[in-house]
């Protein structure tokens, strides 16, 4: 191998690692900042050493080793044994007053779940969502700062800034890098998912081709979630949300017509689903089903994409099975939008009189004031039922609600349709 | 970006020989590793080229072909697709992947033909598709 081609491979072994060993030292020491600055360390170690030594059998063990004994150096060196040190040691073990023993004492320690922990508290709730998936992407996720403002359309230093906040909030709340256990883990858990779902989601709105990062980010979460399911395999919603992902991935490069405009489902061409991801959504489903998460909101909206993903054309769409997930996504994850789903989906299984029952329910609802896909929704049932002055009607007022001009363009035209 | 790694076939593999028990469980573990870094997309181990068909594609003509196909290293034991950021990330996952077989035998990394690449290669047709 020549020089570059080292370099790059213990970079590349470094970064498979990064995330584990920020998870071990920050356990250790408290402080995600700390820890990132001895992984760092840990990586200048390995770049003089495997050059000539090799990359090791276990790489991760080593470089947390390295970190670990770069610390206990530190600390010897520093007489002054800072405050900050003493209180690490005693925070490791008040029995040992030597800090660089503490640290030592603590080499052979179980990995196990110290990434989980250190995920459970990059998600932890006492940080804004925004934050929470700043700090995931940046710890978990590896990505630079720079990466992190592209996805989510900001500037680096806002989310530099975002991050160090974060990390001084935990710092401030003294949290331990675990996984919380009893009544708080479930809540945690959501606090996790509702963050992978967020990042997931962020990239997932972005219409493809204008920046690479996006859709990335999808890829980010997925990643994430499979992380998450190899860690905690019992866990119902974590399969439900997986599944999830990977099914409406599925569709990522199906969504864009050649002009960049979104293609509902009916208008993509089905052929260039990903098959894959549609067959590992499906059995992540099939195993939240087993473990009796099926009405889980996740796993009901997973089973709500497996239907458009099992059907090879879309006029093969099990509609009557959309209208009963719906039904029951509504008891565990009330919304007006669920609701003005869900009378779609009854309008196409049960026909246009059934939409229009459940719609009108809706009219008043607040939420839904100034929402243009229900005018739109309301005119597709009456121009269904025959309706047609009604259905123009509607469009033309959602025509005017949506602040999209290629959907005004679909709707004024469907409005059009309607006659005079 | 996503990567095909083919484990390809030995003589050992071919005459159907099994690995030995520990070389199983480190298998396990490797697999364990790529499950927990996200890594693992999807995976398998194929039976010899015994029970493998060959099929030769000629104009409209189709030939079925029983084995022999060609030396043992020409063929695949088994694969598994990876989900990485680069061919660097992939290598380094291929170099700790343990060797279970007592011949030596070879590992290959294939990266997806993504959509995207699809796009640029037939952008003729995918325009008219209505396609990205």
């Amino acid at each position: 191998m020549t020089a570059g081609e080292t370099h790059r491979a213990i970079e590349a072994t470094f970064r498979i690692e990064r995330a584990r060993l920020i998870a071990g030292l920050a356990r250790l020491v408290r402080d995600i900042d700390r820890a990132e600055e001895m992984a760092q360390d840990a990586l200048v170690i390995a770049l003089a050493e495997w050059p000539r030594a090799g990359i090791p059998a276990n790489p991760g063990a080593w470089l947390m080793t390295a970190a670990k004994r770069r610390a206990i150096d530190t600390i010897r060196r520093d007489t002054m044994r800072s405050r900050k040190h003493a209180e690490i040691a005693r925070e490791l073990d008040g029995a040992v007053d030597d800090p660089a023993e503490a640290i030592e004492a603590s080499m052979d320690d179980d990995l196990g779940d110290e990434l989980l922990g250190l995920l459970f508290t990059a998600c932890h709730p006492i940080l804004s969502a925004e934050a929470r998936a700043a700090l995931t992407l940046r710890v978990i996720g590896g990505l630079t700062t720079d990466e992190i403002a592209r996805a989510f359309l900001s500037n680096e230093p806002a989310i530099a800034q975002r991050i160090v906040r974060a990390k001084k909030t935990i710092g401030k709340a003294g949290l331990a890098f675990a996984v919380p256990r009893g009544a708080e883990r479930a809540a945690r858990l959501a606090s996790v998912l509702e963050v992978i779902y967020l990042i997931f989601n962020e990239g997932y709105a972005a219409t493809a081709g204008e920046d690479l990062v996006r859709p990335s980010l999808c890829m980010e979460a997925q990643r994430l979630g499979r992380i998450l399911a190899g860690l905690m395999p019992q866990d119902a919603e974590v399969f439900g949300l997986l599944a999830l992902m990977e099914i409406q991935a599925s569709r990522l490069h199906a969504r864009t017509g050649p002009d960049g405009a979104l293609l509902t489902l009916t208008e993509q061409d089905r052929s260039r689903w990903d098959r894959l991801l549609i067959r590992r959504g499906l059995d992540a489903l099939a195993r939240a089903e087993a473990l009796g998460g099926a009405d889980g909101p996740y796993a009901l909206q997973a089973a709500l994409a497996a239907c458009h993903a099992r059907a090879a054309r879309a006029e093969d769409t099990d509609w009557p099975r959309i209208a009963s997930l719906y039904d029951r996504l509504r008891g565990v994850m009330p919304s007006p939008v669920v609701d003005l789903n869900r009378a779609v989906a009854h309008c196409m299984a049960f026909g246009p009189e059934a939409g229009l029952k459940l719609v009108d329910q809706l009219a008043d609802a607040a939420a839904l004031r100034n929402y243009a896909p229900l005018p739109a929704a309301r005119g597709d049932f009456l121009f269904r039922a025959g309706r047609l002055t009604e259905a123009r009607a509607e469009f033309e007022a959602a025509a005017k609600l949506t602040r999209n001009a290629r959907e005004a363009a679909f709707l004024t035209a469907r409005a059009e349709a309607c006659g005079a | 970006m996503r990567v095909m790694v083919f484990m390809k076939a030995s003589e050992d593999t071919e005459n159907g020989i099994p690995p030995a028990a520990e070389a199983f469980a480190a298998m396990d573990r490797f697999t364990e590793e790529l499950v927990h870094a996200g890594v693992l997309v999807a995976g398998a181990g194929l039976k010899p080229s015994a029970s493998a068909k060959r099929i030769l594609v000629d104009g409209a003509a189709r030939t079925v072909i029983d084995r022999p196909f060609a030396e043992a290293r020409e063929m695949v034991a088994g694969f598994s697709i990876w989900e990485v950021k680069d061919m660097d990330e992939a290598l380094a996952w291929a170099r700790r992947c343990p060797n279970i077989m007592a011949v030596p035998s070879t590992v290959e990394l294939w990266p997806f033909l993504e959509s995207e690449n699809l796009a640029a290669q037939r952008e003729g047709e995918r325009g008219r598709l209505g396609v990205a």
